[in-house]
């Protein structure tokens, strides 16, 4: 749940904010948004300043400062100057919060949304594969070829059925 | 003493930082081109770590300091990773009992450090553990795979166990700060994190069918900057543009 659930009133100029950051996207998944993803925590406007609150995905992933910097230019085309972006770890984030509305953009992107998360993170060796659903036919006949993929949210995938190698959103 | 977090902070990005250096010395060099996008995942999330515990020391430091210059611009003595993780690459077999000894013993570090009473270090742990579980995992399957693979895979590994185990004992040796700071509820105890980290090695190399090393003498100090000749290497390495062009950015 993000912030513009939680708080019943919220002024215009957060309004106008939190629009604004619907429309910046994941620079390596150009479908997503930060709000899709659950990257924005909150914004608070106090004496005059705007504070955005962004919690990171994965801590390797590169596309957080890029994400930061457009926060910046976002707020700079607004007419905002008085700002500052804050990180917040906790709670950490997780792939629970990314929106059903971005999950099933993700899908038509071709890249497998991420399962619920209590299916993963298990230290047991060899465990069977968690069933993901091949993006392009639906099939849950896949399987995975490496648990690491091309960035450190995904895993790469290959559908049994469709023979189409596709890459997992991976759980977190 | 805020003295004594800063070191342990830095204790923990410095460890961070150098095995995240040096899997990165296998971009490209990867058996397959799977585990060689495996292994520099593996550094990408180590070094994203390193830079929040980083960002957290400069924080308390408060004299100027930054991220960058905390990894940059410090010199050997003053690194506090411990000796295993600044060992050479070797082969893939040293690479992955490095990265699987490593991992067990991060895991149930940050799986202690969550709950202690700095607010920030039980942040980055709870954050960070998410990740080092895919390591572990990861790391532990391929010590299986080449312990119980072929001759040559096995004797590989050997030859690694015989090269590393020196190392391991300081893992569990608490330096001052970590002594001091535990008092205060502030790091992770290493005397419960032992049997842990002993549990799950000796199961992996069960797996593996490998035998479990017979006590051999054990190296320390890299905790209070003592290294072995490996981590200058390293150092004049990744430190060079920033000494010769102080402040660059690209």
């Amino acid at each position: 749940m993000n912030a513009t659930q939680q708080n019943i009133k919220i002024s215009a100029e957060e309004k106008e904010i939190w629009k604004a950051l619907e429309q910046i996207t994941d620079p390596e998944i150009p479908v997503l948004s930060i709000t899709d993803l659950g990257i924005v925590r909150n914004v608070k406007i106090s004496d005059g300043e705007v504070e955005i609150i962004i919690t990171p995905t994965y801590s390797g992933c590169p596309a957080m400062d890029v994400i930061s910097m457009n926060i910046r230019m976002m707020l700079f085309s607004l007419g905002i100057r008085n700002f500052k972006i804050s990180q917040q770890l906790a709670p950490a984030w997780t792939t629970d919060w990314m929106s059903e509305e971005g999950k099933k953009k993700l899908k038509e992107y071709g890249i497998a949304p991420p399962n619920a998360k209590q299916q993963v993170c298990n230290e047991k060796l060899f465990i069977q594969d968690e069933a993901v659903q091949c993006p392009h036919c639906e099939s849950y006949h896949t399987h995975r070829v490496s648990e690491f993929g091309s960035t450190a949210c995904k895993a790469l995938y290959v559908c049994d059925d469709c023979k189409e190698p596709f890459d997992y959103f991976k759980c977190h | 003493m805020k003295e004594n977090l800063i070191n342990y902070t830095l204790h923990l990005a410095d460890n961070a930082l150098i095995l995240g250096h040096r899997n990165s010395e296998w971009c490209g060099h990867g058996p397959v081109l799977e585990q060689d996008i495996a292994i520099t995942n593996i550094s990408l999330d180590l070094i994203g770590q390193a830079r929040y515990f980083y960002q957290y020391a400069a924080q308390l430091k408060a004299d100027g300091s930054t991220e960058d210059s905390l990894a940059y611009l410090r010199d050997n003595r003053e690194f506090k990773n411990c000796l295993l993780v600044e060992q050479p690459n070797g082969d893939w077999a040293k690479t992955i009992l490095r990265q699987f000894l490593f991992s067990a013993y991060q895991f149930f570090l940050y799986e202690e450090l969550r709950s202690c009473k700095d607010k920030q270090l039980a942040a980055i742990a709870e954050k960070s553990l998410k990740e080092v579980n895919y390591h572990l995992r990861w790391s532990s399957e391929w010590v299986v795979r080449l312990g119980d693979g072929t001759a040559e895979s096995r004797k590989r590994l050997m030859n690694a166990i015989d090269e590393l185990w020196m190392y391991l004992g300081e893992l569990f040796q608490p330096a001052v700060y970590e002594t001091e700071l535990l008092k205060e509820g502030k790091a992770a105890d290493l005397s419960k994190i032992n049997p842990k980290w002993e549990q799950k090695v000796k199961e992996v190399l069960e797996e593996a069918t490998l035998p479990v090393p017979e006590a051999v003498f054990q190296q320390t100090g890299g905790k209070d900057g003592r290294h072995t000749e490996y981590l200058g290497y390293i150092l004049a390495e990744m430190q060079f543009l920033q000494r010769a062009y102080p402040g660059c950015e690209w």
